[in-house]
């Protein structure tokens, strides 16, 4: 079984339709990049996860439990790190992280000393003194220090310097090396890029695409540059050719990855002087989706 | 002071509605009450009956103030309501400023608004003319109203005029007090503290009838502005001076802080929890313990204060041969005009129980719309249990509260009289039969919680409601049902005999009942989000 099912998931807030009948699926064992743009209903997907709001419609599965009706028994399996973390204002770093951890159901205190130590964090400062970077670091700390099988992360880094970033991913590495399941929802695609098995894009309370980054990229374009010696006419009659614009010998399109091929044996014909040829970033995939929606 | 305009009006759409409902419940109270006593005391011999029970009842005149005139409606009406309007008047502006300063600084959206051109002093100032402006439309709804009832002109305009006065009055102590400390509920403590302090100088004077006492409130300057009864108009001046100057102590404490800083620099915390920190009840005790720790203190001071004066109560029948007589035969006298005073006392003390209990219990709600409810409800808490953390304080605290009041006032009033021990217990009993009462709110206040969870702020109405009910009930004559909607009115008395456990026993089943309605309710509904 897969660590979250999720198939058809439907969560009303009065007229607005926040879910439209999500399909999500993380397998055990891999980091599950959940994309999506502000709004789209990620962080109401992971809190019905949570048990924490209850669907109206659709079926949704959490490491073989009912996310609602065996909250605390599958909460003890699983840690969270809210997008929007707020700490108790008297509460020292130290203590919420502790507390978070024995309510979870313990916490190993070596991994915590280590984690404060990489995430270079003082634990003695009062919730309310914390910068957004600082309390987001209080939360990954106390969720990375619990023996889990799942992490649930929203958008983790959001409030991280570039330092603590790389800190962050190494020990998202190291959970997966250890078999933990990650599921990671971002905004920052070259986070999902370096860490992530599996992608889900999510526009409107639906899943939009998902698959591995390879075959996502698969059903996209790539874009070619290329200097010739003489540019081919047939070139804009070709299959899959899009967006073509010719400057003097140089020409620029995007094309469809399965007529790769085709294309690049007439370029070869028209004699290359200078090719270069880029894969779809996640970036242009993800904009396709969002714009598509407008 | 640049866009103070724009941010008074941003200030009126976010609150005008809750604000024009305390103004109407402050103005329409006043307004009954003058019309109650115009219709059930129609005679002046009538009326000057009604003032001379109240002025040899010093237990009736620590809760209300003194009968400047006994023989007028509108004399009659100064008396009965204007301490309890005054009181209103206060809450409600100590409320409108610290929701608009300090909560604001709290929450951050203070900084939204600084980073914009708008003057440093531009959000306070909001904040007091929104406060002020409330309170002169209360004042103006007052004066018209009584003289719509045709009460006196000048009477009417100084009644309008003394809780107008003694809402401006606290609109300045909410204003110093949100200047300093960093957060928005200690501020309202202060605030609400000061106010308490104020109520207790003037119950003291006014029932001891040491007059120095009483000019040391501003709630006692409300009394002696002396509405109907030979107007002292200088008196409205005390409050307008008072404001001002607390506004401008404001003006230059905040002048030496930074934005969102209060004066107390934030200590360092411990590295680790301490090892009982480790269950959502725990997690609850160490938020409220502060707050709980407070109001002990602050029920500990009132139970000595009362129980130390409430002998000299007595003196005024002592020291009156005639009033004695005539109380004996009512079946009363000197201990027990001390005994009605020490009941009415705790009987308030009840009521303010009660207001810690829905504050307690509320803490759920505070805790979930901050969002700091879903990182622990994340975890292998299941929602009763963090739920019963939370209104377990608010139950054990009120009952502790309550206890330590009982214990203060039977120590205070037993050294007086050379019983400590026996009074000690018997006080202690008379406090405790309040618990139930008190509990009743926390129960009204989670059902809210589980049920309506955008309308808890009627647990706060409710109690209101039976303060006035219990305060109002019997002089309005209001029918039996209609007062016994007031959990308080089911309390048994328990110093002039033993006590009937029924009552007691019954408001503790409708108390189990609305909090298990409510966990029940919690436990199925969504959790608010951002």
């Amino acid at each position: 079984m897969p660590a979250v099912l999720i198939s058809g998931l439907v969560k009303r807030y009065g007229k607005v339709r926040a879910l439209d009948g999500l399909d999500l699926t993380v397998r055990t064992g891999e980091v599950h990049g959940f994309l999506g743009p502000n709004g789209s209903g990620k962080t109401t997907t992971l809190r019905v996860l949570l048990g924490l709001l209850r669907a109206d419609a659709g079926r949704a599965v959490l490491l073989d439990g009912d996310p609602y009706r065996n909250a605390v028994e599958l909460h003890r399996r699983l840690a969270y790190v809210p997008g929007d973390v707020v700490l108790w204002p008297t509460l020292s770093g130290g203590e919420a992280i502790d507390l978070l951890g024995r309510l979870r159901g313990g916490l190993d205190q070596r991994r915590k000393a280590a984690l404060l130590e990489r995430f270079a964090l003082d634990p003695t400062r009062k919730g309310r003194t914390y910068s957004t970077g600082n309390r987001q670091k209080v939360a990954l700390i106390a969720a990375l220090a619990s023996d889990v099988e799942l992490l649930m992360l929203d958008e983790p880094t959001s409030g991280l310097d570039p330092l603590m970033e790389a800190v962050f991913r190494e020990t998202v590495r190291e959970e997966r090396a250890a078999g933990r399941t990650v599921l990671l929802s971002s905004h920052i695609l070259s986070e999902v890029e370096a860490l992530c098995d599996r992608v889900t894009i999510i526009r409107d309370g639906r899943a939009v695409e998902a698959g591995t980054l390879a075959e996502l990229r698969h059903l996209t374009r790539t874009s070619i540059s290329a200097e010739l010696d003489r540019v081919p006419g047939d070139l804009a009659r070709l299959e899959g050719v899009h967006d073509l614009t010719a400057d003097g010998s140089r020409v620029r399109f995007h094309i469809d990855t399965e007529h790769l091929d085709k294309a690049l044996k007439l370029l070869t014909e028209s004699g290359v002087r200078g090719l270069t040829c880029r894969p779809p970033t996640l970036e242009e995939l993800f904009l396709r989706h969002y714009e598509a929606g407008r | 002071m640049t866009g103070t305009m724009t941010l008074t009006r941003l200030a009126l759409r976010r609150d005008r509605v809750p604000v024009l409902a305390w103004i109407a419940v402050i103005s329409v109270l006043v307004v009954a009450g003058a019309s109650a006593i115009a219709e059930l005391y129609p005679q002046a011999a009538q009326r000057l009956a009604l003032g001379v029970t109240v002025g040899s009842t010093p237990a009736l005149q620590a809760l209300t103030g003194p009968v400047f005139d006994p023989t007028s409606v509108g004399g009659l009406t100064a008396w009965r309501v204007t301490t309890m309007a005054s009181v209103l008047a206060a809450l409600m502006s100590i409320l409108i400023v610290t929701r608009h300063t300090r909560a604001e600084e709290e929450a951050g959206r203070a900084e939204l608004v600084g980073a914009c051109p708008v003057g440093r002093h531009a959000m306070p100032a909001a904040a007091v003319l929104m406060a002020a402006g409330a309170n002169l439309l209360t004042g103006v709804l007052i004066a018209l109203g009584l003289a719509g009832q045709g009460l006196p002109g000048a009477g009417a305009l100084a009644f309008g005029a003394a809780v107008s006065g003694a809402g401006w009055t606290f609109t300045g102590v909410a204003i110093v007090a949100g200047q300093l400390t960093a957060h928005a509920r200690t501020a309202n403590a202060i605030a609400v503290a000061t106010l308490g302090a104020a109520f207790l100088l003037r119950a003291l004077g006014d029932a001891a009838r040491i007059e120095t006492l009483s000019w040391l409130s501003p709630l006692g300057w409300a009394q002696r502005v002396r509405a109907f009864a030979g107007e002292r108009w200088w008196v409205v001046a005390l409050f307008a001076a008072s404001g001002l100057v607390l506004v401008a102590v404001a003006a230059l404490l905040a002048r030496r802080r930074d934005l969102g800083a209060g004066f107390v620099a934030p200590r360092p915390g411990p590295r680790e929890a301490a090892a009982w920190l480790r269950s959502p009840v725990a997690l609850a005790w160490r938020l409220q313990r502060g707050t709980l720790l407070g109001w002990t203190v602050a029920f500990a001071v009132v139970g000595t204060l009362f129980g130390v004066l409430a002998h000299s109560v007595g003196d005024v029948v002592r020291d009156n041969p005639q009033l004695a007589d005539l109380l004996s035969r009512m079946g009363g006298g000197a201990d027990a005009m001390t005994d009605t005073f020490l009941a009415a006392e705790l009987g308030v003390l009840g009521l303010v129980a009660g207001g810690y209990a829905v504050q307690a219990t509320l803490r759920l709600h505070g805790e979930e719309s901050a969002i700091r409810a879903d990182p622990v409800l994340a975890t292998a808490v299941p929602r009763r249990r963090w739920a019963a953390g939370h209104l377990g304080i608010a139950l054990a605290g009120s009952a502790a509260v309550l206890a330590v009041a009982g214990l203060a006032a039977g120590l205070g009033h037993g050294i007086v009289i050379g019983d400590p021990a026996g009074q000690v217990l018997r006080l202690l009993g008379a406090a405790l039969v309040q618990v139930p009462a008190t509990w009743a709110l926390a129960g009204i206040a989670m059902l809210l919680f589980g049920l309506l969870p955008r309308l808890t702020g009627l647990a706060w109405a409710a109690l209101i409601t039976f303060a006035l009910l219990g305060q109002l009930g019997e002089l309005l004559r209001l029918e039996d049902w209609i007062q016994g909607l007031s959990p308080f009115a089911h309390v048994p008395p328990a110093l002039t005999g033993p006590v009937d456990p029924a009552p007691l026993l019954g408001l503790g089943a409708v108390t189990t009942a609305l909090a298990l309605a409510g966990l029940l309710a919690f436990q199925r509904r969504d959790l608010r989000g951002n």
